[in-house]
């Protein structure tokens, strides 16, 4: 019986090794932050289009890079999606690897948004300050840079509630938590002149920049490495927690979570184009140039992705919760040219 | 010991009258008895209380994805905006897109309410376009471009009704929550009881959710399993192909042929040892050599086919090696003994005998493999794919996705409506574990015997 079986499963499996055909479908790979938003793309060019829905993988803008840069060819992915701009490092590695033409492409911008339960304590506007004082593991306190002494967010802002600080924010894997880092907690530390004392106190300049950006470790701030549906979770089991989300999780969540403003500014689509509301950043894709006209609909992807009707400020994206570019013409100009950088 | 330590010595232990009276000792070790009862009670219990409640919240939250809203639409479609240039060519009418189709869609919602002498106070007709899923556009664009003929005329549609609309009738959106909610205002609820009311609305079993493939993050309501069904299918038609020859003719080979000597020791251990390596190290393995050194595709059920075969071996390997065990020497010597060849001794009587427990130690082996997502994760099929795979064996090749990563995929979506598909996914994937497993007993109890 195995004998036969054998056989027969050989013969099958070399007869199907030969039918392996060319890879038709565009494939996508990278940022977590992206990812709703390519797949939203992907879906509609799919229904549009002739070719193939493409296939979207998640991942993180890390590893979606290095997917990228691991060469050229049909085994490999066509576009990477990042939730941050290509380092030098990786162009690199992927200069090493053979892939030399990279188009990146802008799709627009996300807001970083700080949400609290609905029916929680009055979490309503916060300052980088607060963020810094709640959260920093050394804070200034009467000219003086001591241990975090704070429990409570009235103990340093009195127009904040009295309730424990417990902060949820993301793990250090994430995108989210570099621009969380860079645009929220080190503009508290410049802005309390925690920064100034550590230089003061002998810290050279980096240093105190890289002492800024650390969260202290006392259990005030959990960092999550799952997605925004852990945060989300975290924060309906404890309504005296603030989360840091996505603008486009927030608001497809309005009805459970409260947001909070950032230096009086409410995040919203609008304020983050203009740039009033400072938390945000750019979001990108990159596309393998030596893939163009190789794999079937990668351009044509490419150009869907920035168009008007979709990555436009009335588009699906932009009802997603994604900052529409006002340079959007130039991107698709940019894609249309399929100019490397 | 009390005896000795009183010092006394003058009164004597009574004698026991009768051996139903228990001594102390006696009490002490049935007490101790009772006890351990308890404790076996309660862990016994503690476990069926944790299977109640997961079971429970599952099924609580995944029922609702077995049904959905639909709401039945009377649709004009005017040739001057779908086909402009008037000559019903479908390739020329591809030019207008699905953006252009959903204002046709909006205009029926209100043309429906308008028939029906309804009005609501404070909805926009784009509001009332709302509430029919995004997905509409595209199965009008997909009908009118395969029935050209058809433009100029009234049809009748179904349509899904948006995720937010249906949660309203799965208690998920309510009118105090709408208020607060971006995607959806309380005007569309209202909008959405009174075409309940005159029927245009209803609620019915949901066969999209085992036939459609996966939706985007802006349309819950038409996510289905279709494509992660067919995948899983693929990858247990492969792993079914591959490992059970394989791992039979090994076991056989190990248990009736090979010499028993240091290296056949080792190979033992080995596989014992495989049995127990983490599912993600398969994954690494499958992506270092079918996809980078054998140039296979990504995302490909043939990869995660492969790579499960490689992490059921040791699985059917082991079971098939006791089963074998379990057939009496007296039935190879009987057969040997009237002149079968050693193989003919095997394969007409001993792989016979033990072919019941081979069966049982595969399809477990099988349902291991089909709830498995750890490897995937690194031959990229934990992706959002939307294309059907084309039938074996060309489809073999083509993107799909797997069942236990569709619930994986689901339970990241922002979303809430994705919970419930999720739960509804993990619901689907039990059932097919349960009747696999059951299959399994079955064959067990019908086939097995005992000696």
């Amino acid at each position: 019986m195995s004998l036969k079986l054998i056989a027969a499963s050989t013969i099958a499996i070399a007869s199907v090794a030969t039918a392996a055909s060319a890879r038709d479908q565009v494939q996508v790979a990278g940022s977590s932050t992206v990812l709703p938003y390519a797949v939203i793309v992907a879906e509609a060019f799919g229904e549009n289009f002739d070719f193939p829905t493409p296939v979207v993988e998640s991942g993180g803008s890390s590893a979606g890079l290095k997917r990228f840069c691991e060469g050229v060819g049909e085994n490999t992915i066509d576009i990477a999606n990042a939730s941050r701009a290509i380092r030098d490092r990786e162009i690199a590695a992927c200069a090493e690897a053979g892939v030399t033409d990279i188009i990146e492409v802008r799709i627009g911008y996300d807001g970083i948004v700080f949400a609290s339960q609905i029916d929680g304590p009055a979490y309503t506007a916060f300052t980088p300050s607060d963020i810094f004082n709640a959260l920093a593991p050394k804070v200034l306190v009467d000219g003086a840079l001591v241990d975090n002494p704070h429990q409570q967010w009235a103990d340093f802002n009195a127009e904040l509630p009295a309730a424990d600080i417990l902060a949820f924010i993301p793990g250090t894997k994430h995108g989210t938590r570099e621009v969380f880092e860079e645009k929220v907690v080190a503009a508290g530390c410049e802005a309390t002149g925690a920064m100034q004392a550590m230089m003061d106190a002998g810290m050279s300049e980096d240093d105190a920049e890289d002492a800024c950006l650390e969260v202290r470790t006392d259990g005030k701030s959990v960092d999550i490495d799952g997605d925004y549906t852990e945060t989300l979770a975290r924060i309906d089991a404890n309504s005296n927690g603030i989360g840091v989300f996505g603008l486009s999780f927030y608001e497809n969540n309005t009805d459970k979570l409260k947001v909070a403003t950032m230096s009086g500014v409410v995040p919203s689509t609008e304020s983050i184009s203009t740039g009033e509301y400072p938390v945000s950043r750019p979001l990108y894709f990159y596309i393998k140039a030596a893939h163009i006209g190789v794999i079937p609909g990668l351009q044509e992807f490419a150009s869907f992705f920035v168009a008007d009707e979709i990555a436009g400020p009335f588009g699906p994206l932009a009802e997603y919760g994604l900052v529409s570019d006002p340079e959007l013409s130039e991107t698709q100009a940019k894609v249309a040219a399929a100019s490397a950088m | 010991m009390t005896d000795a330590t009183s010092g006394v010595g003058t009164s004597q232990p009574p004698r026991k009258a009768s051996l139903l009276e228990l001594d102390a000792r006696t009490k002490k070790r049935n007490a101790a008895e009772a006890r351990f009862r308890t404790y076996g009670l309660v862990a016994v219990c503690a476990g069926l209380v944790a299977l109640v409640v997961l079971m429970g919240s599952i099924v609580n939250n995944g029922a609702g994805a077995f049904s959905q809203t639909f709401v039945t639409l009377q649709v004009e479609l005017p040739a001057d905006r779908l086909d402009k240039s008037g000559n019903r060519n479908p390739d020329e009418m591809r030019a207008v897109s699905t953006f252009g189709y959903s204002p046709l869609i909006a205009a029926a919602v209100v043309r429906s309410l308008e028939e029906n002498g309804i009005s609501i106070e404070g909805l926009s007709a784009k509001d009332a376009g709302g509430i029919i899923s995004k997905e509409a556009p595209a199965q009008l664009r997909n009908f009118v471009l395969a029935n050209p003929q058809t433009l100029d005329t009234t049809r009748e549609f179904t349509f899904l009704a948006n995720g937010r609309i249906d949660g309203y009738y799965k208690g998920r959106v309510t009118f105090a929550s709408a208020e607060v909610d971006k995607n959806v205002s309380p005007a569309q609820l209202q909008l959405a009881d009174a075409l309940l009311e005159i029927g245009v609305l209803e609620s019915k079993f949901n066969t999209l959710f085992f036939t459609a493939p996966d939706a985007s993050g802006q349309r819950p309501e038409a996510a289905g399993l279709g494509v992660a069904i067919i995948g899983s299918l693929y990858m247990m038609l492969i792993v079914l192909a591959l490992a059970l020859p394989i791992g039979v003719a090994a076991s056989i080979y190990l248990e009736e042929f090979a010499p028993k000597n240091r290296l056949t020791d080792l190979i033992e251990v080995n596989i014992a040892n495989l049995a127990a390596v983490p599912s993600i190290v398969f994954g690494i393995l499958g992506l270092a050599i079918f996809i980078n050194f054998a140039g296979l595709p990504q995302s490909a059920p043939i990869v995660g086919g492969l790579v499960l075969t490689l992490m059921t071996l040791p699985t059917i390997i082991i079971a098939t090696r006791a089963s074998l065990k379990s057939v009496p020497p007296s039935i190879r010597q009987a057969a040997l003994g009237i002149g079968a060849s050693k193989m003919q001794s095997v394969f007409h009587h001993v792989l016979p005998l033990a072919a019941p427990g081979i069966l049982t130690g595969t399809i477990i082996g099988l349902a291991q493999a089909l709830g498995e997502t750890a490897p995937l994760l690194l031959i990229g099929m934990v992706a959002f794919v939307r294309e059907f795979p084309a039938g074996p064996p060309q489809g073999f090749f083509d993107p799909a996705s797997a069942l236990p990563v569709q619930v994986y995929n689901w339970t990241q979506r922002s979303d809430p409506a994705f919970v419930e598909r999720a739960s509804g996914a993990i619901i689907v994937l039990l059932v097919f574990l349960i009747l696999m497993n059951a299959i399994a007993v079955l064959l067990r109890r019908r086939f097995e015997r005992r000696w």
